[in-house]
């Protein structure tokens, strides 16, 4: 710096730089936390030698709201909608980890067409959340035509969950039990059309990005992760796939109908972020076809369990019956207890294993619900991955990584 | 058949065969809701969690997570959740701590446990005895206090807005614009220990102003 100033004031010649001039120090740049290739508030304190990353220090946290400490302060159902509002493109699959892990406490059963309604609906999430993801990491590095067609597809899968739940984004449709409401027909049929006709546009623009030159420059040998590290940090989902891991959580530990489910594992072959990107492509025609299996083999039937101690009683059935009134006041008030215990539950949700960690005394409140986040530990491995690789690289080993705050700071 | 929740695969002996290794440092085994969980010594964790991963082929540490009991006198549960990617299976070893007592850190056995243990010293306030980098990570830069332990109340102690005078942000003490509601919804047999209105003349005299935060469940008002 003092060479500089010298330099500005005509003290020393630049020209002709002495010893000293030569001498390039680090520097620490903060990249975030606003910055539009973060995917929300992340800020990174990055220490460069030039344009090479050679440290980096992810600060969190910056969309902490307490999710944990509010939830033990609610009955289990007032505790639900908080799910939508962590991994907020993806809510239903993070609502499924915390009703199984209720239903697993109370060894509760749920009818069949609610276990099929329920991964149909996590399938259609799964969809949803990679053309947002997908989307984002193409423009991340640097492509803006396949992102606007994706999140075409983005708002048709929204679309369905408004017709389902009534919400777009936070549905809060997944309860304890099954699902709040039943489907109508016209919705299932929609949904078929829907797995019909999306593949066209989905593949036109997979067909602009997978084989593009830039985006392969961009994305292959970037970040590479071997098998043992990601194990060693925690990876899940599509991080540990692609590093060539073929663990599913709903192949090898499945939960509702998805033992009946024919699919595929897709898996990486090198571990970059091509091979993370390449995942997530595959994992959306998978998930389409288990959407069509599951639209041909759902059965007519009750959509939530009949347990009138749990599931409360709908609107109309309430109006005629003491019964029923009894039942809806009191688990709109109380709510139902559930047995004392503990519990790990944990889902493939579309960003990797979500797990729910529930503690119960046995009242109508959880004593303890920890939520086990998905970009938490695939954060922590930023420093790792990123170290070697250039500035802009950052950007695309962040996209690859399919991160959002709301999950990981809760 | 009940629940659909993860069917976990089933691991003959694995309960029998980690109590047998590990011996004197194991101080319980729980084996509830088809979840098997073992209690260990707070020293010997380190060496529990090598054990696991090495001999029992738990290879991935997924998390770890805080429990607050404050009643008990190591008032901290930390339970460790462990995942055998080749069995196929979930364990959860637990020890208990109280807000002095470092825990031995496992981060030389898992990298990933460095941010898994901040998080726990930011929201417990337990130390962890041997990471290196034991700050805070999910409060903010500042904070004061361990937010999830139960004592810590859940509108926080200060909050912050823009101040157009210092033209920066200020922290100012809580203030509530309304009482914080904690509606008590449990039936009077089981969940309420506070006295209803006119109870006290059962007792023969009357309770002067004895009357608990409670007390104001179910009135809304």
């Amino acid at each position: 710096m003092a060479e500089l100033l010298d330099e500005m004031e005509g003290r020393a010649d630049g020209a002709d730089p002495t010893q000293g001039d030569l001498d390039i120090q680090n520097y620490t740049i903060n990249f975030g936390p606003q910055h539009p290739a973060a995917h929300g508030v992340l800020r990174m304190v990055m220490e460069l030698d030039g344009e090479i990353i050679e440290r980096v220090d992810p600060h969190v946290g910056l969309l902490h709201r307490g999710t944990e400490k509010l939830i033990e302060h609610k009955t289990y159902l007032q505790a639900l909608p908080y799910f939508d509002r962590l991994d907020y493109c993806s809510p239903l699959a993070q609502e499924y980890s915390y009703v199984l892990a209720i239903e697993k406490l109370l060894d509760l059963e749920v009818p069949e067409r609610a276990q099929y309604l329920r991964v149909l609906f996590a399938e259609l999430t799964r969809i949803c959340n990679h053309m947002l993801n997908i989307g984002a990491h193409v423009m991340d590095v640097g492509a803006m035509t396949p992102n606007i067609w994706v999140f075409e597809i983005r708002e048709q899968c929204l679309e369905f969950f408004e017709r389902a739940s009534g919400a777009r984004m936070h549905s809060a449709w997944f309860r304890p039990g099954g699902v709040h409401q039943d489907v109508p027909l016209k919705l299932l049929t929609d949904i078929a059309d829907f797995l019909d006709t999306f593949p066209k546009l989905f593949e036109d623009a997979m067909s602009l990005v997978v084989d593009n030159r830039i985006f392969k420059q961009r994305n292959v040998d970037i970040a590479t992760v071997s098998k043992d590290d990601a194990i060693k940090w925690g990876f899940s989902g599509p991080m540990i796939r692609g590093s060539g891991i073929a663990w599913d959580l709903r192949k090898s530990q499945p939960y509702d109908v998805y033992d009946r489910m024919d699919f595929e594992i897709p898996v990486g072959t090198r571990g970059d972020c091509y091979d993370r990107f390449m995942v997530r492509v595959e994992e959306v025609r998978q998930s389409a076809r288990i959407m069509r299996q599951c639209l041909q083999q759902m059965p007519e039937g009750p959509i939530a369990s009949t347990d009138r101690k749990i599931v409360p009683p709908k609107r109309g059935e309430m109006k005629q019956s003491m019964e029923a009134l009894i039942h809806h006041f009191k688990l709109y008030t109380e709510g139902f207890h559930v047995p004392a215990g503990e519990v790990y539950v944990a889902t493939e949700s579309p960003k990797g294993e979500f797990g729910v960690f529930l503690v119960s005394d046995g009242s109508n409140k959880p004593y303890r619900c920890k939520i086990r986040p998905t970009a938490f530990s695939h954060l922590q491995a930023m420093d790792f991955m990123c170290k070697g690789h250039m500035l802009p690289d950052a950007t695309a080993i962040l996209g690859a990584i399919d991160v959002v705050f709301g999950e990981c700071d809760r | 058949m009940g629940h659909k929740a993860p069917a976990i695969a089933d691991r003959p002996n694995a309960a029998q065969d980690i109590a047998a290794r590990l011996g004197k440092d194991l101080l319980e085994t729980i084996d509830a809701f088809d979840e098997l969980a073992f209690v260990v010594q707070r020293d010997a964790i380190a060496d529990v969690l090598q054990i696991l991963r090495d001999e029992f082929d738990y290879q991935q540490l997924v998390e770890i997570a805080g429990v607050d009991y404050p009643e008990r006198a190591e008032r901290f549960d930390v339970c460790y959740h462990l995942l055998s990617l080749t069995a196929n299976h979930r364990i959860r070893v637990k020890i208990s701590t109280d807000e002095d007592t470092p825990v031995p850190s496992v981060t030389h056995i898992w990298p990933v446990a460095g941010w898994l243990e901040r998080e726990v010293f930011d929201m417990f306030g337990v130390i962890f005895d041997g990471n290196t980098d034991l700050r805070r990570i999910l409060t903010d830069y500042g904070f004061k206090g361990h937010p999830f332990r139960k004592d810590f109340p859940l509108s926080g102690h200060v909050e912050m807005r823009y101040s157009e005078e210092a033209k920066r942000v200020v922290y100012e003490p809580v203030q509530l614009a309304q009482d914080f509601r904690n509606f008590d919804f449990m039936s009077p047999w089981e969940g309420a220990d506070y006295v209803l209105p006119g109870d006290e003349k059962v007792a023969g005299e009357k309770v002067n102003g004895e009357k608990s935060d409670n007390g104001k469940s179910g009135g809304g008002k």
